[in-house]
């Protein structure tokens, strides 16, 4: 059997798990949590570099650093097409060239729900500007299709709201998505907790992208070590093909002969 | 005199500086930044020749911790 890898832009990896670098007590808890996830796309974010701020504090990228994983900026905290293609286009010249993104346009800041209108048009741009686009948005299977047709790379819709832990609230959709979509599917955002990973997985997913159900766990590290099981499970589980539900079984586990009388 | 906004803030230059300059005051030399000058990505390798003009609007970015 060949090695199941993540096949992503041309690039294989072997991790299906991705995990956001936010909401960490300090770096040495992002770091151990990256390193416990097995993770090798890691997001970061793009902020103003802080005026008054001391000029010795570390920096993500001593790390975190690119030689070692695949760093994917992200443009979350963007309302507008621009504000998203601008911050990219920065990240890009910060990272020596580096095209690989997640797109993300945020339409409301109370669900962060995603602005796809504002996302298609960001995508347009990018794509035509050399970028490699992995695009987060809602679980449409329309405007996944959109995304695929305009050259995204990979389609990253939400499970659940982003932070919200909710899990996985419509298989369904993300079933419609994969059947129409062929670039790689990736959850993006809902996850909670260890089975709602997994549950992804077994859907047919090909990746699973989360932040917060790490982060925001009582022990980080813990939680980032069971979400790498987590997505190795429910990917077997996926690639062995589960029994159909039935609500009767007509043959136990156990012979039925030989009983003793 | 030139006014400069970095990052939303303004800030006043008594002569014309170089972006490299700038970013030494700032103590940014060799720190891993961009850089946008009026909406346009400022390529590192030119932060020494462009001048500052009066009523620019420099961003300066890091990365930081994000999903």
């Amino acid at each position: 059997m060949n090695k199941d890898t993540l096949l992503i832009a041309g690039k294989n990896y072997n991790s299906r798990l991705l995990i956001g670098t936010g909401k960490y007590k300090d770096f040495t808890e992002t770091q151990e949590a990256v390193e416990a996830s097995g993770a090798e796309i890691i997001t970061i974010a793009i902020r103003r570099s802080n005026i008054g701020q001391n000029p010795n504090e570390p920096n993500l990228l001593d790390i975190l650093p690119p030689s070692k994983y695949t760093l994917l900026p992200n443009t979350a905290g963007c309302y507008s097409a621009d504000d998203a293609v601008r911050t990219l286009r920065l990240a890009r010249e910060l990272l020596d060239g580096h095209s690989l993104v997640k797109l993300e346009v945020l339409g409301d800041p109370q669900s962060l729900y995603p602005n796809v209108v504002e996302t298609l048009a960001a995508a347009k741009t990018l794509v035509a500007d050399g970028f490699q686009v992995m695009v987060y948005t809602s679980d449409d299977p329309i405007i996944a299709k959109q995304l695929e047709d305009i050259g995204c790379v990979a389609i990253m819709p939400l499970a659940s709201l982003i932070g919200s832990g909710m899990g996985i609230l419509n298989p369904w959709n993300l079933q419609l998505i994969m059947d129409r979509v062929q670039v790689p599917v990736i959850v993006d955002a809902g996850v909670g907790t260890a089975s709602d990973a997994a549950i992804a997985m077994e859907l047919g997913c090909h990746g699973v992208l989360m932040n917060t159900a790490i982060a925001a766990a009582q022990q980080p590290v813990l939680m980032a070590s069971a979400m790498k099981q987590a997505v190795e499970a429910g990917r077997m589980a996926f690639l062995a093909g589960r029994m159909p539900k039935k609500l009767y079984s007509a043959s136990p586990s156990s012979p039925t002969s030989g009983l003793i009388s | 005199m030139i006014s400069v906004s970095i990052n939303g803030e303004v800030r006043q230059f008594d002569n014309p500086v170089t972006v490299a300059t700038l970013l030494e005051q700032m103590q940014l030399t060799g720190k891993r930044i961009a850089l946008e000058r009026n909406g346009e990505i400022l390529p590192r390798g030119q932060f020494n020749q462009q001048l500052l003009a009066d009523g620019d609007q420099l961003e300066i970015v890091v990365a930081v911790g994000g999903g």
